[in-house]
């Protein structure tokens, strides 16, 4: 099974409905498997903060959601983090693209990666890094310890993870 | 007619339908008006709420109704396009358009000048979209409400407001009787 089939296999089995992704090069392959899947509904957001919001709703409807999205949209989503998700306690697992570790070839990139987990552990958001293709087999667990506390986590996934892209 | 008036309007229409309420005036104004436990009432997150209530609507199938201002469907541009290729035909997006951020100072947002929301909404591919006056708006979502498509209602009223408490329940208590309701 393939990183990214095996991460969509984790989604379904944890009983993850509904997805919104923003694209980035790196989460194209699982992007891919999450539209192709007919246990998801896919709804890809314009903006990070307008798919947190998307993912407060389902849930408060009864379905379970989670984010993809690039590291950047950390600093894109800090006040809809801290004040819907949080305030009103929901559980989101975000799958995060982390740009600007070892392998990433543009320059800009680096500038957020070394925020990302500062901003994390100032907003206590419970951060996994996944940096080996094995660190994948933590995800199943993740996706339990994030429903059972109803907190945003987030899941940094690097270019040695995905084995440069 | 400025908000709270079409908010004491349409509480008889709205009561009975799961209600997502934008941050700050709209939400202390209906919560004073007509706090029911089907209204989700947001304390932070300017201009989510169309999104919110497009999750919940898409999650389930009872009828959700957003409440919505000129000024937050601006600050979140991108919910158009994303409500236009989502369809829930249990989904209507009522943007009170009173042309200012009124929770704010009535600061005049681009709405009320040369930007029309209801030609961008129709423009991000939103099928049934309804610009109507005020006094107009009890009318046009009670059809709505009976047509079963998904509706985007924009209500053009004045600018204004009246005097309310903010809201001091805690945002778990309102979120879980919320979904109390959407179970029920």
């Amino acid at each position: 099974m393939s990183v990214n089939e095996k991460i969509v296999s984790d989604l379904v089995a944890n009983k993850v409905e509904f997805v919104t992704t923003v694209p980035c090069k790196q989460l194209a392959g699982v992007i891919e498997k999450i539209d192709e899947c007919k246990d998801i509904y896919h709804i890809p957001s314009n903006k990070e903060d307008e798919g947190m919001g998307l993912c407060a709703g389902a849930f408060m409807g009864g379905k379970r959601p989670a984010i993809i999205m690039q590291n950047t949209a950390i600093g894109v989503t800090i006040n809809t983090l801290v004040t819907l998700t949080q305030y009103y306690r929901m559980p989101l697992p975000m799958l995060i693209s982390y740009r600007g570790e070892l392998g990433e070839p543009v320059a800009c990139q680096v500038e957020m990666a070394v925020h990302t987990k500062a901003l994390l552990a100032q907003l206590n958001i419970p951060t996994y890094h996944f940096h080996h293709e094995d660190d994948v087999n933590e995800f199943d667990a993740i996706l339990k310890h994030t429903f059972m506390c109803n907190k945003p986590v987030a899941i940094l996934t690097d270019a040695s993870f995905w084995k440069g892209y | 007619m400025i908000r709270s008036d079409i908010l004491r309007d349409i509480t008889p229409v709205i009561r009975d339908h799961l209600v997502v309420c934008n941050i700050g005036l709209p939400s202390q104004e209906l919560h004073l008006i007509d706090d029911q436990p089907t209204n989700f009432y947001m304390l932070g997150t300017m201009g989510l709420s169309s999104s919110i209530g497009l999750g919940v609507a898409l999650a389930q199938d009872k009828k959700v109704i957003s409440i919505d201002g000129d000024g937050s469907v601006l600050t979140n541009f991108g919910t158009l396009p994303t409500i236009a290729n989502n369809v829930a035909d249990n989904f209507i997006l009522l943007i009170i358009d009173n042309g200012s951020y009124g929770s704010t100072g009535d600061q005049p947002t681009y709405a009320g000048k040369k930007t029309s929301l209801t030609a961008v909404a129709r423009a991000c591919g939103c099928e049934q979209v309804v610009e109507c006056k005020a006094e107009e708006t009890k009318q046009v979502l009670e059809d709505a409400l009976a047509s079963n498509k998904m509706t985007i209602i924009v209500s053009k009223c004045e600018s204004g407001n009246i005097k309310v408490p903010v809201i001091t329940m805690d945002p778990v208590v309102i979120r879980d009787r919320f979904m109390t309701q959407v179970k029920s």
